[in-house]
């Protein structure tokens, strides 16, 4: 039974809470015997996870399936924490027993391919499943294509450690290696990409690092931004905990990278400048998930233009796209937006299963970033939905960290970071 | 599909009363929408694992009171201040009424 008759039938019957209680039950007319809907979620990541969890609790009748190549995640977020010292990789990874427990169904594979008209999709141990409604949270790729002299190979080696896992303990490694004295090169991209004060934050915690065991090294950003998230929060910090050992190049100032020269470990500005450093974390440009493209759902730019009020894909119907690798207005690239998006596109999907109106979305966004293990500071907003604005930020809502909070305030936003990274990531995984 | 929706409508009746007593998919309400944006700070269903005050369990006058005075200064705070600026009074009493239903 289709979505149009069902909202039919609720017309004719008065559309009543008993009736939207029934609409379990009465999909049991339909081909499946138990349940409302078939829905598959790409990616067990912080949009994919979340929205997998929330199906589920929004309809316990729907046959949802997880597909996630990975039997544990490493997060990103805290994986700044590994590069300073401060946790190990085990305190950043989650399972998906929980996932399993409720019933979900978890597939550790790679989806391949998507067909949207025949509403498939194949995996790489061969299965095809079959859906009513697709969720992609595939996180993003990187734009090797815009970076002169390096391939995904050499990753190997000049380490971006944007994707959580082996890149992080990569990147820790070099560190630990690293002598006394020696220059980290950190090179972030330009707009839109993922984690936007992620840099910053991963030049401060290298720089906690550095100050204990290496006080003498450096720490050199080639931005390709002329201005950062937080910065002044960040620059204000940076003075204060780490004195002489952070400079920042804006990317008008000759911080644009167009070239790496892997064999060199040097970064070729587009100016004509070169860096050599002990250690490159050299950030690539971005665009979605490899399996966005594959399927046909991105724009010109790499990105999943959707409808922002359910994300259902502009391109492809019944396949939504939640997370990094979305279009979505004015919320930054993050796991809490991706948690948040998950929840939206989880109560849009039951409601249309349900022939339904959705209630109307809100979204929320929080960054914590950590200066010093003991220093943090934060950006948040609410958003909403206008069809004219997509999602805006609600005026008057969020904003960062005062500028002349004092340390006790600083402390305070660390042990919140910290005790944000255990709420999410038990709303997201357990 | 229309002759699949019409040979469904015999066990409706049926399955419409029963409904009454189960519920199965309850629609989703505003407040349940606006609530489960403070789950990723304070833990799903406001059960907090970590460093932040868990809010499952507080009543409902507690928490629209909270939040109100965090929204005007009153109660000072880190980030409920810039949060709660994002919410009307009446999306306050459905966060608070969501929530006092979660005991
Ligand atoms: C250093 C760093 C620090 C960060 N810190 C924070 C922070 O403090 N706070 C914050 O909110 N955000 C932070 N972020 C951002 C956050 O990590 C991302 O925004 C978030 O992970 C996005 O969620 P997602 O679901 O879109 O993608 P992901 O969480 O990356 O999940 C994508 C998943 O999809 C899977 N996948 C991809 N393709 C397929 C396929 N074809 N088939 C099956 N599975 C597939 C992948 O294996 C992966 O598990 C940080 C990021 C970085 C790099």
């Amino acid at each position: 039974m289709n979505t149009m008759n069902r909202r039919k039938f609720i017309q004719l019957l008065g559309g009543s809470s008993v009736i939207l209680a029934a609409l379990g039950p009465l999909a049991a007319c339909s081909k499946r015997a138990t349940t409302t809907g078939r829905v598959i979620v790409v990616g067990g990541g912080f949009g994919g996870a979340t929205c997998a969890k929330y199906l589920h609790r929004f309809d316990p009748n729907l046959d949802i399936t997880l597909v996630e190549p990975a039997r544990r995640f490493v997060t990103c977020p805290f994986s700044n924490a590994v590069l300073g010292g401060m946790r190990d990789m085990d305190a950043i990874s989650h399972d998906y027993t929980a996932h399993e427990k409720r019933g979900i169904k978890v597939v550790h594979a790679m989806v391949q391919e998507v067909d949207a008209p025949a509403h498939k999709v194949t995996l790489s141990n061969g299965q095809t499943l079959a859906y009513d409604r697709l969720v992609l949270s595939p996180g993003i790729d990187f734009r090797w294509e815009d970076v002169e002299g390096m391939t995904a190979a050499d990753a190997q080696s000049i380490p971006h450690a944007w994707q959580g896992g082996s890149q992080t303990t990569l990147l820790r490694d070099q560190l630990t290696a690293m002598p006394d004295g020696g220059t980290v090169i950190i090179a972030p991209p330009g707009n839109p990409f993922r984690c936007p004060p992620g840099p910053y934050e991963r030049v401060s915690l290298i720089a906690h690092y550095l100050k204990q065991q290496k006080p003498r090294s450096k720490i050199l950003i080639l931005d390709a931004k002329d201005k950062f998230s937080k910065q002044p929060l960040f620059m204000q910090g940076w003075q204060q905990l780490y004195p002489g050992m952070i400079e920042w190049v804006s990317g008008s100032e000759g911080g644009r990278i167009d070239e790496v020269d892997v064999a060199t470990r040097t970064l070729i500005s587009e100016l004509g400048d070169k860096h050599k450093g002990d250690v490159i974390n050299f950030i690539p440009p971005q665009k979605a998930g490899l399996i966005a493209h594959k399927a046909g759902l991105t724009n010109n730019d790499g990105w999943c233009p959707v409808d922002q009020r359910t994300f259902e894909s502009s391109i492809q119907a019944d396949i939504h796209v939640i997370g990094d690798a979305s279009i979505a207005g004015k919320m930054p690239k993050s796991g809490f937006a991706a948690n948040s998006q998950g929840k939206v596109c989880a109560a849009a999907i039951v409601s249309a299963l349900h022939g339904v109106s959705m209630p109307e979305p809100s979204y929320v966004n929080t960054c914590y970033s950590l200066v010093s293990p003991d220093y943090g500071i934060s950006v948040a907003a609410v958003y909403r939905y206008s069809k004219e604005k997509g999602i805006y930020k609600v005026k008057g809502s969020g904003g960062v960290s005062p500028k002349d909070a004092d340390a006790a305030f600083r402390q305070q936003e660390a042990r919140y970071a910290s005790g944000w990274y255990d709420s999410i990531t038990s709303d997201t995984f357990s | 599909m229309r002759s699949r929706f019409l040979t469904c409508l015999f066990p409706i009746t049926a399955l419409l009363l029963a409904a009454a007593t189960t519920s199965q998919a309850a629609g989703i309400s505003q407040g349940a929408m606006l609530s489960n944006s403070c789950a990723a700070c304070h833990g799903t269903d406001g059960k907090s694992p970590g460093a932040i005050p868990s809010i499952h369990g507080k009543s409902s006058q507690f928490i629209s009171r909270t939040l109100t005075e965090f929204r005007s200064g009153k109660r000072p705070s880190t980030v409920m201040g810039r949060h709660t600026k994002g919410y009307s009074d009446e999306e306050i009493r459905l966060i608070a009424e969501y929530f006092a239903t979660l005991k």
